[in-house]
Order: C-alpha cells, then sequence, then structure tokens
C-alpha cells in the first residue's frame, strides 16, 4: 500500500520534469551559461561548493533510506539493540567529516570571497569603463562620465574590456543584477557601490533589480549589451547625436515615480551623478535638490 | 499547618519570579544594547544640527547621575527597613526614592525642552534622533519605575510588610539599581564622552 | 475624533473586497454558531478565561491552524498572479495589493504560524516532560498568548479597514519610511509585531524560568527530554533576540511618527543599520523556530525506532552550540550591501560552521534507527520528508553562504525556494508529526493515519512540484517578488508548474482537514490510554488527556527517558509506591489577560490611524488593570487531596 503511494508521487514528480525540461530547452539557464569573467567563476564557485557538499549529502541519503527500509519493524531478522545510546568513536566521526568538510568550504569560502569582491578591480587589460548607474523608481540610469551621455534601461559596452559600475539610487533600496555577467550588489541612497563586470561575448544580456522597491519593481528590468569596440563607439556617436539632454529639469522629470521604455541623452548635466549622490548628505541649510 | 503550607508555596514562588525578574532585565539590557548601539553609529551625523559638546551640559549630567545614585541608595535602605519589618521607615525610604526619582525626570524634561525650544530638536538630525531616543527610554523605564513604586507604597500602606510586599520591594529594587547602572552608561558614553 | 481614519478605509477593490467579507463573514458564522449552540459560557469560563498552559496551548495551535488557512490562501492569490500576469496580461492583483500579499503572507507565516505552533507545542508538552502542574507564570502566560493573538487580530483587521504593508515581511527601509510609504499599512505591520513581539518575549522569560525551576526532583539538566533541551535553546534566543525586534520596529516607527531620523535617506538616516538590526533578531528568529522542531524529531524517533535517543550528549552540545553561533551569522543576509571581502568571508565561513551541529544532529537521528525496530506510522513519515528536504534545503543554505555564489543567488527565486524548503520542511513536517504525535495525549484519541498518509504524500508531491521550479527559475535568473512575469523570459512555464504545485498543497491541506474532521467523528473507536505509542517521557506516565494539575504526585526522575524507567522497573516487579495524595493549589482562572491583549489592539489600532485618544485610553487601560491585578491576592484556588485521589480513581477506570 505504502509502495504504492511512492511510486505515484515519483511517477508524478519525474514525468512533470520531463515534460518541463522538454519545454524549457530554448531558454536561458543565466546563472550557468556565463557569458564574462565574473559571472564563469561564481558559475565554478557554485558547482565546486555543490560537489563537496554532495560528498556528505548523498551518503547520508544512502544511510538514511537503507537504514529505514532494514530496521523496518516488519524486518525481525535484522539486528535489533534497543538500549545502545552511544558510541564516542562514531559519534567523533560524524563531528569530523562535516567539520573537515566545512574547513575545506571554508578555505574555498575565504578565497573566492577575495577574488570575487566586487570592488576589486579585473585582473584583464584595458582601462575600464566607468559606468554610473542610478536607481529610481522605477528605472535604471546610466551615465557615461568619459563619454558624457547616458542611457535609461539599457546599458552598452565594449566586450572584453572591463566595466566599472558605480551604483547609487535616488529611491528605496533596489540590487543591480545582470545575471550571465556576474553577481548583484545593492544600490542605495546616499552611498556608492561598485561592481566590476566584463562580457566575453558579444550579445544582449538581461539585467534587473533584484531587491524589492515598489510598485514598478517587476518593471525595472534592462538590458546589458556587450558590443565589439567599433559598434559600442558607433552606438555612443549615434546617442551623442540624438536630441535630448539630460539636463537637471530633465533629471527631475526622469526621477518622478513611473516606469519607461528605453532612452538614451546627448549630455549629461555637469556634476549629476555627485549631485545625486549628495543630496543625502548635505545640511539642510543648503537646500535639498527638489524633484 | 495549612498556613505553613501556604508560606512554603509563596517563598518557592518568589524564588521564581526574582529569577524571572533577572531574564527581563537581561532582555532589558539588550534593548538597550540596541540603542546604545545605533547612538555609536549615529552620533558624528550632526547635520549643522549642534554637536554633543555644543549641547550637552556636564555640570546638569552630573547632577542627574548623583539624584539617581542618591535614589538607589535610599531604595537599598528601603529593603533593609522591611528586613526589619519597619513600614515606615520602608515607606519614608521609598518617598524619598520617589521624590529624587521625580527630580531626576523634572531635570531631564528641563534639558530637553530647552533643547527643542534651542531647535535642537530630534527631527533635526539622525544624532539628535538617537539621543533623544536612548536617554529617553531610559527616562521612560524610570517613569514606570515611579509608577511601580508608587504602587508598591500603596500596598505596603495597606497591607504591611508581609512576605510577599517584601519581595515585590526586591524586585523593584533590583529593577531600580539596574535603571541606575543603565544610566551611568548613559552618562559615561553619550555625554561624558561627548564633551570630551 | 478618527484620526486618519475615513470611509474611504472600508472601499476597496474587487478582490481587496472579497477578502474583506471573507474576514467579515466569517466572524459572523463564528460568532452565529458560538451563540447558535449557547456556548458563550463555556468559551469564557473554559477557554478565555483560562490559565492552564494544556488549554494555552491548544488555543496557540488553533490560532495557527487559522492563521495558516489566511496565509496560504495568500500564497495561492501570489502563484495564480504568476501564473497569469505574463505579456498581455496584467493578472488580477494591482502591483499594490500583490505586495501586500506577499508582506503578509511572510509575516503571517513566521509570526502567527510558526511561532503560535512552537509555543502551542511548548505550552503543551514541557511542563508533562519537566514534571510540572503548570507554567512559572500561568498568569503572564496567558497575556502572553492572547497578545499573539490580538497581533494576529490586527493584521486580519488590515484586510477590513485600510490596507498592509507593501514591504516585504522585514519592512526595509527607505522603503517602509513614511517618504515611500505613506499609507497606514507599515503601521498595521508596526504594531501587529510590537504586540505580539512582547507576547512572545514574556512567553520566552515564562519558559526559562520554567524549564529552569520546575523541573522535578532528580530531572537534572542532563536528563531533561531532548526537546525541553532545545525549548531551553529557544527560549534563551527570544530573550536575546527579541528585544532586538522590538528597539528596531520602534525606531521605525518615531521615523514614522515622530520625523526622527533613523532609517530616512535624509539627515543623516541609515537604512543599513536598520538591516543589520533586523537580521541580528531575524537569524535567531530562524533557530527560534527550528529548534524545537529538532526537538520534536528527537522524541519521535527513538519512540517509533522503539530504542534510545542515539548521542544525547552529543546532541545537547549541538543544540547548544546552534543557539550560540546563530548570533554571530547575521550578516549573511546582505552580502551584497558592499561590506568587505573580511566581513562578508567571516560571516560566511559562522555560517557554513552551523552546519556542522546541525549535520551531527541528522547522523544521531539516523542511528537511533540503526538497529532500532521502526514502526512507519506517520510521524516518521514526516520525519523522513523532513530528512530529505532539509537536507537539500541545507545544501541550498551553505550554497548561499559564499558570499561569490551569494551574489548570483540572493534575492532571486532560489533564495524563495531555499527558505521554504527549510521552513516547510524543517519547520512545517516537523509541526505535522508532532501534531500527530501528541494529539492523543492532548486528546485521548488517536488521529486517522489513513488521511494523514495521504496527506503526507501530496504535501511531498505539492512542495516538489511548487518548490523544486523555483530553484531553477533562479538559476534562469528570476527575481523574487515579480508581479509580472516578461513572455521573453521563458519562466512562464515554471510559474504555472509552480501555480499547480501550490494547488496540490492546498489538497494535503484539505486532507489534513478532512483528518482532523474525521478523526473526531470516529474518537470513540480511536480512544487510547495513556501511553499509544509505548512512549518513553514523562507525558506518556499521565491520563489522556491529563487532569488540570498534572500530576497528582509529582514524580522522582531516576534518569533520562524517565518514564521507560518507570515502564522497566515494574515489568522487573517492582511495584509503584501506593501514591500519597495531597492539597494541590492552582491558579484561577482569570480574564485579565483577555483585556489586556483587548486594550493592546484598541491601543494598535487608535496608533495606526491616529486616534490619539484611542490610544492614549488603551495605555492607560492597560497600567490600570495591572495595578489593579497587582492588588488581588485570591488568585489561586485549592483542589483537595480527596478530590484528586477521586479523579485519579476515574481516570484510571476510564475505559480504553
Amino acid at each position: 500500500m505504502k509502495r504504492n503511494y511512492i511510486a505515484i508521487a515519483f511517477l508524478v514528480i519525474t514525468m512533470v520534469f520531463a515534460v518541463l525540461f522538454a519545454l524549457l530547452q530554448n531558454y536561458t539557464f543565466s546563472v550557468f551559461d556565463p557569458k564574462g569573467l565574473i559571472a564563469t567563476e561564481e558559475r565554478g564557485l557554485i558547482i565546486h561548493a555543490v560537489l563537496l557538499m554532495l560528498i556528505v549529502v548523498i551518503p547520508v541519503f544512502i544511510l538514511a533510506f537503507t537504514i529505514a527500509w532494514r530496521y523496518r519493524a516488519s524486518n525481525t531478522k535484522a539486528t535489533y539493540t534497543p538500549n545502545w545510546e552511544n558510541s564516542p568513536m562514531e559519534e567523533l566521526i560524524w563531528w569530523a567529516v562535516p567539520f573537515e568538510i566545512i574547513l575545506v568550504l571554508g578555505a574555498l569560502t575565504w578565497s573566492s570571497t577575495h577574488s570575487l569582491d566586487p570592488r576589486k578591480p579585473l585582473a584583464l587589460s584595458g582601462t575600464p569603463l566607468v559606468v554610473q548607474v542610478v536607481a529610481l523608481d522605477w528605472k535604471w540610469l546610466f551615465i557615461y562620465p568619459s563619454l558624457g551621455i547616458a542611457s535609461v534601461n539599457q546599458v552598452d559596452f565594449p566586450v572584453d574590456r572591463p566595466v566599472t559600475f558605480e551604483i547609487t539610487a535616488d529611491a528605496p533600496m533596489n540590487s543591480f543584477w545582470i545575471p550571465q555577467l556576474g553577481g548583484q550588489i545593492y544600490a542605495m541612497t546616499g552611498m556608492v557601490t561598485e561592481l566590476h563586470l566584463a562580457a566575453s561575448q558579444t550579445g544582449t544580456y538581461a539585467g534587473a533589480s533584484a531587491n524589492y522597491s515598489g510598485d514598478g519593481f517587476a518593471q525595472m528590468q534592462f538590458t546589458a549589451s556587450a558590443l565589439s569596440e567599433n559598434d559600442f563607439n558607433s552606438w555612443a556617436a549615434k546617442v551623442k547625436q540624438s536630441n535630448q539632454a539630460l539636463t537637471a529639469g530633465e533629471y527631475a522629470a526622469l526621477a518622478e515615480t513611473g516606469t519607461t521604455t528605453p532612452k538614451v541623452y546627448a549630455s549629461v548635466a555637469d556634476n549629476l551623478y555627485n549631485t545625486i549622490v549628495m543630496q543625502f548628505m548635505r545640511q539642510p541649510s543648503v537646500g535639498a535638490m527638489d524633484h | 499547618m495549612n498556613r505553613e503550607h501556604k508560606t512554603n508555596v509563596k517563598e518557592l514562588s518568589g524564588d521564581k519570579v526574582i529569577f524571572g525578574l533577572w531574564l527581563y532585565i537581561l532582555s532589558d539590557c539588550v534593548l538597550f544594547a540596541a540603542l546604545f548601539a545605533t547612538y555609536a553609529v549615529q552620533h558624528t551625523q550632526i547635520f549643522g544640527a549642534g554637536s554633543p559638546d555644543q549641547l550637552f551640559s556636564l555640570s546638569n549630567a552630573l547632577t542627574e547621575t548623583l539624584l539617581l545614585l542618591t535614589s538607589s541608595f535610599t531604595c537599598g535602605l528601603a529593603v533593609l527597613a522591611a528586613y526589619a519589618n519597619k513600614k515606615g521607615l520602608t515607606l519614608a525610604a521609598l518617598g524619598a526614592t520617589l521624590v529624587l526619582g521625580l527630580s531626576f525626570v523634572a531635570m531631564e524634561l528641563t534639558e530637553f525642552s530647552k533643547l527643542l525650544s534651542d531647535g535642537h530638536g530630534w527631527q533635526q538630525s539622525a544624532f539628535l534622533s538617537s539621543f533623544f531616543t536612548l536617554v529617553g527610554t531610559h527616562g521612560l523605564h524610570i517613569t514606570l519605575g515611579m509608577l511601580w513604586m508608587l504602587v508598591l507604597m500603596v500596598h505596603i500602606y495597606m497591607r504591611g510588610i508581609s512576605t510577599g510586599n517584601t519581595r515585590k520591594l526586591l524586585t523593584f529594587s533590583i529593577f531600580w539599581h539596574f535603571l541606575d547602572i543603565i544610566w551611568i552608561f548613559i552618562f559615561t558614553f553619550v555625554y561624558l564622552f561627548g564633551l570630551m | 475624533m478618527f484620526g486618519l481614519l475615513t470611509l474611504q478605509a472600508f472601499l476597496h477593490g474587487p478582490i481587496e473586497t472579497g477578502g474583506q467579507l471573507a474576514v467579515v463573514l466569517g466572524v459572523l458564522a463564528v460568532l452565529g454558531l458560538i451563540t447558535y449552540f449557547k456556548r458563550w459560557k463555556w468559551l469564557f469560563g473554559e477557554w478565555i478565561t483560562s490559565l492552564d498552559a494544556k488549554k494555552i496551548g491548544i488555543m496557540y495551535i488553533i490560532l495557527s491552524i487559522v492563521m495558516l488557512l489566511r496565509g496560504f490562501s495568500d500564497a495561492l492569490l501570489l502563484r495564480g498572479q504568476q501564473a497569469v500576469a505574463v505579456g498581455a496580461g496584467s493578472g488580477y492583483l494591482a502591483p499594490d495589493h500583490f505586495a501586500q500579499i506577499f508582506t503578509a503572507h511572510g509575516v503571517i507565516m513566521i509570526f502567527f504560524v510558526a511561532m503560535p505552533f512552537m509555543f502551542g507545542f511548548l505550552n503543551l508538552i514541557v511542563p508533562l516532560q519537566i514534571g510540572a502542574r503548570d507554567v512559572a507564570y500561568p498568569f503572564l502566560n496567558s497575556v502572553s498568548f492572547w497578545l499573539t493573538a490580538a497581533g494576529a487580530m490586527l493584521i486580519n483587521l488590515s484586510l477590513v479597514i485600510g490596507q498592509f504593508a507593501a514591504t516585504g515581511w522585514l519592512a526595509y527601509p527607505p522603503l517602509s519610511e513614511l517618504q515611500y510609504s505613506p499609507g497606514v499599512g507599515v503601521d498595521y505591520y508596526i504594531w501587529a509585531l510590537q504586540i505580539a513581539g512582547i507576547g512572545t518575549l514574556l512567553s520566552g522569560i515564562n519558559f526559562l524560568v520554567t524549564i529552569i525551576k520546575m523541573r522535578a526532583p532528580g530531572m537534572k539538566l542532563m536528563r531533561m527530554p531532548i526537546f525541553v533541551w532545545t525549548a531551553l535553546g529557544s527560549m534563551s534566543l527570544v530573550v536575546f533576540a527579541f528585544p532586538i525586534l522590538t528597539a528596531t520596529l520602534a525606531m521605525l516607527s518615531l521615523d514614522r511618527y515622530l520625523g526622527m531620523h533613523f532609517f530616512t535617506t535624509n539627515l543623516g538616516g541609515n537604512a543599513m543599520l536598520y538591516v543589520n538590526l533586523i537580521w541580528a533578531w531575524g537569524h535567531p528568529e530562524v533557530y527560534i523556530l527550528v529548534l524545537p522542531c529538532f526537538g520534536i524529531f528527537s522524541e519521535i524517533v527513538p519512540v517509533f525506532s522503539q530504542k534510545r535517543l542515539f548521542g544525547y550528549v552529543s546532541m545537547v552540545i549541538a543544540t547548544m552550540s546552534i543557539v550560540f553561533l546563530s548570533f554571530m551569522v547575521w550578516a549573511h543576509h546582505f552580502f551584497t550591501m558592499g561590506a568587505g571581502a573580511d566581513v562578508n568571508a567571516f560571516f560566511g565561513i559562522m555560517t557554513a560552521v552551523i552546519s556542522i551541529p546541525t549535520g551531527v544532529k541528522i547522523f544521531n537521528w539516523l542511528f537511533t534507527m540503526f538497529r532500532g525496530r521502526i514502526i512507519f506510522t506517520t510521524p516518521m513519515l514526516w520525519f523522513m520528508g523532513f530528512l530529505v528536504t532539509f537536507t537539500i534545503g541545507g545544501m541550498a543554505g551553505v550554497l548561499l553562504s559564499i558570499p561569490g555564489a551569494d551574489f548570483q543567488l540572493h534575492n532571486s527565486l532560489f533564495l524563495v525556494a531555499h527558505f521554504h524548503t527549510m521552513i516547510i520542511g524543517g519547520v512545517l513536517f516537523n509541526f505535522f508529526a508532532g501534531f500527530t504525535y501528541w494529539f492523543p495525549k492532548v486528546f485521548g484519541f488517536k488521529l486517522n493515519e489513513r488521511l494523514g498518509t495521504w496527506a503526507f504524500w501530496l504535501w511531498i508531491t505539492g512542495f516538489s512540484t511548487a518548490f523544486i521550479p523555483l530553484y531553477v527559475l533562479g538559476i534562469m535568473g528570476a527575481t523574487r517578488r515579480l508581479d509580472y512575469v516578461d513572455p521573453l523570459s521563458g519562466w512562464h512555464i515554471l510559474f504555472v508548474v509552480a501555480a499547480i504545485g501550490a494547488c496540490i498543497i492546498g489538497l494535503a491541506i484539505l486532507c489534513q482537514v478532512a483528518q482532523v474532521v474525521v478523526s473526531i467523528r470516529q474518537r470513540n473507536q480511536n480512544r487510547v490510554g495513556n501511553d499509544p505509542w509505548n512512549g518513553r517521557t514523562l507525558e506518556w506516565a499521565l491520563p489522556s488527556p491529563p487532569p488540570v494539575y498534572n500530576f497528582a504526585v509529582i514524580p522522582h526522575v531516576r534518569g533520562r527517558d524517565a518514564f521507560w524507567m518507570q515502564k522497566e522497573a515494574a515489568a522487573k516487579g517492582h511495584a509503584p509506591k501506593e501514591p500519597v495524595y495531597e492539597d494541590i493549589e492552582m491558579p484561577k482562572n482569570s480574564l485579565v489577560g483577555f483585556f489586556i491583549a483587548g486594550f493592546s489592539f484598541a491601543f494598535g489600532f487608535g496608533m495606526i490611524w491616529h486616534i490619539w485618544w484611542l490610544a492614549a485610553l488603551g495605555i492607560a487601560a492597560i497600567v490600570v488593570t495591572i495595578i489593579a491585578r497587582s492588588f488581588n491576592e485570591d488568585i489561586e484556588y485549592t483542589i483537595t487531596a480527596a478530590e484528586v485521589a477521586a479523579t485519579e480513581h476515574r481516570l484510571s477506570h476510564k475505559t480504553v
């Protein structure tokens, strides 16, 4: 009777997943399909850690089901020691085994945390392209200080060149995440967090806010496009030619709550990024930036 | 015989009450620890609204400290008087504690209202928010303690120094001493360090 | 006169009106049924005023089940929205309403399902296992319960009047500040949690004193059942962690009510401070919930393996090290906030270290089963289910504890899948096991095994179908809390599968409701004696259900598994001594706890809607009530030795 349930449950689950994976073949498993240095390292870290843990987890599963089966009450042939309650040797083993796994994992954690520190510049040749990121209610503003241009909900950069994202917010806390390029970091008012990423293949990758920030959160998506050096330069030139400027007034309008489609700006008001960060740090006598 | 049995139970439960009070005090320490930690993080966030060395007066804080320390002493006297079964003395010592507590709260409120009228309200900066909250939470504890004390005095006045009342007095005095210790921390970290 | 409260607060969109009606009709139906069956007097006399820990325990569990149904309806709404809001469809929930529901879902499941369920078990079982007649402070216990209930009612009231927080279950600022959340939603959140949180803190103190001070003679610390040990660990965490929650929420309310700047965006406010503080409470909270669950299985596994618990000392050490370590890991909830690599690595490693004592516990359970004679009743099935889900969830957890991996998995549905695996597999399954295991002790009859088995398999299937897709979605880059799915992402199909899983869980819950109903109807066939499972601990020495005073004669404990030793002694022909009964003093029933909670509710409601006179009145009423109670010395009554003897005689001759 009981085994029937198990069989049914397993059958159902297997069928569901067979169907699923058939349906999912065409889609991206972003975290496992990295297109950049950092995301590749992060995938490697995930896989290593899982393998390491399986050293304990698989024996636990085998042990659990073997013991459950062998020592079922109906199996009267199995040994039965109702008063056996401790064995220093065995207990030592299962304090020691997880301890050692954790020792290895701890070493892995220590070294990977330092090598993947978001603030650490990448070990790649080429001067990094600095992109200043502002999380707004509910859109992403990208300012290119070296080019004097800006874009909304789309960020373009050359492939194989390190990109330094300097991230802040003029809105509730958000999290800046491009799964195929590498891990996220929070965007907060009056603070600048840093993330160094690089793409190793041209292409357009999905980016999102990962931390809930209000009604328009689900629409707070952007695209990150890694272009060849030439394509990037012509894109930047085209933006330069476009007709809209990100003045202080335009910024105030953009920062109003609401969602928007991607946009580009041919020029950016002087010192805009700094003003956005510092508006929260000022004394009231100076007067807050009003928008 | 029944009476004797009853006293036994009372003593047992007295034991439980005191132990529970210590646990409560432990949890209250954690509450203050959170507020102290916040103050430690925020006390430099002045934003032009006045810094500790501009706003605090050492003599004022010192007087407040002396008031509370003396009140702890009189509170201890009340417990000793209760052990000696002297109802009048117990009430007198508690009365003194109450007056000292009231003066402390009065001084604190004066300090607060001066800060407010000088434009240094809690809305002005994170420093002032955390200052008013930390010191105010202590003041609120003192105020509730005085209410407790008042009720206790009525109990003792009405029913004399019974085992139950002595236990109540003992629990109250532990609470009162604890508030004194918290104040010493406030005095040191907020006022003394702030003025240094 | 009514502060911010206007008629507008009662008017909602169509879906919200559904929730509103459900609450109002539900309340009316309950009131009507009580009136129809003329049960008001019984309800007040036997339950609401009761200071008996066993009855308070039952009320906690009823509260928990009611709130579970609400929290689960929320889950269905969320999963339904994500399954239909794709492409041109925007689903049936507006973004703000969706956010209120996911916030309420989290808050309810943690604070008003898991916590009351745990306190239910503590109330029911801890006094029985340590050989006590009640908890240390029965009156305070009643206050605690009613405060928890008042908090739960405030959350439910937000369905009818106004709205709930739309911020996520931890209400991170600055989103939860007045600037971004000007409505009363966050205020409902604050006051519901403050009121319930104070109840929890009082309970924590109460049970610590009970466990330390009220054990039967001979019950040394190292003889306590592991469930009591885990309760001790969990309650120590309550005493250390809940004040942090109180302080943090108080600061958030000072920001909102008095214009302070703790966590605002300007004038030095620091949202990161809130995030640190709330997790300094929040992570221990996880262990507050999960430790007693480990305790439940440490009771169940030996009983159904018909063997002593393996590695008692290891279990105690593991429990206490988890208590200690749980305060050193909070920052793993925000590796992505930009702390330095040293800080992140430290917290990552500390988190991984917690898995050592947890792993030891799992091995000890397995070796309790090793060379046992395992009877697979439903509690054991839940244990096996727990073992598998908890291990997988734990693996995902260790993964998340490595900052480099967390950067890619944090805030994604992978994280959501992880903590649901831990809380459903690690907490809820435990509760179901404990519920089945102790049900006969509390009510005197067993639950229907057949429906229980069905419920188990439906839960396992539903749970896998609902949450495995979320792990996959996280890997695909889907973040949590999305009220709309981009059709190009390819996530939609998995959201549909997850929604189907939620429906299967719904069937499982229906099965459990049916199980309780059927078992009650067939109770006369399923009556049990003192010891239906061949138990090992003291609660099984008592009649089922136990009399109000629990133990007619306080037992003398001579070792671990106290009741097992009594049975062994009896088997060897050592007849137990003829009991000598004495007068027992028990606390009188009291309505004061109920009133205090009622006034707190009024205070909370006044604060939420800025009805200052109501808030002031509520506080004043609480103070006056407490003072009045302090003058009441007639708080105990005596059960004479003769009455005890008569009750014991009647109970021991009850037909089984």
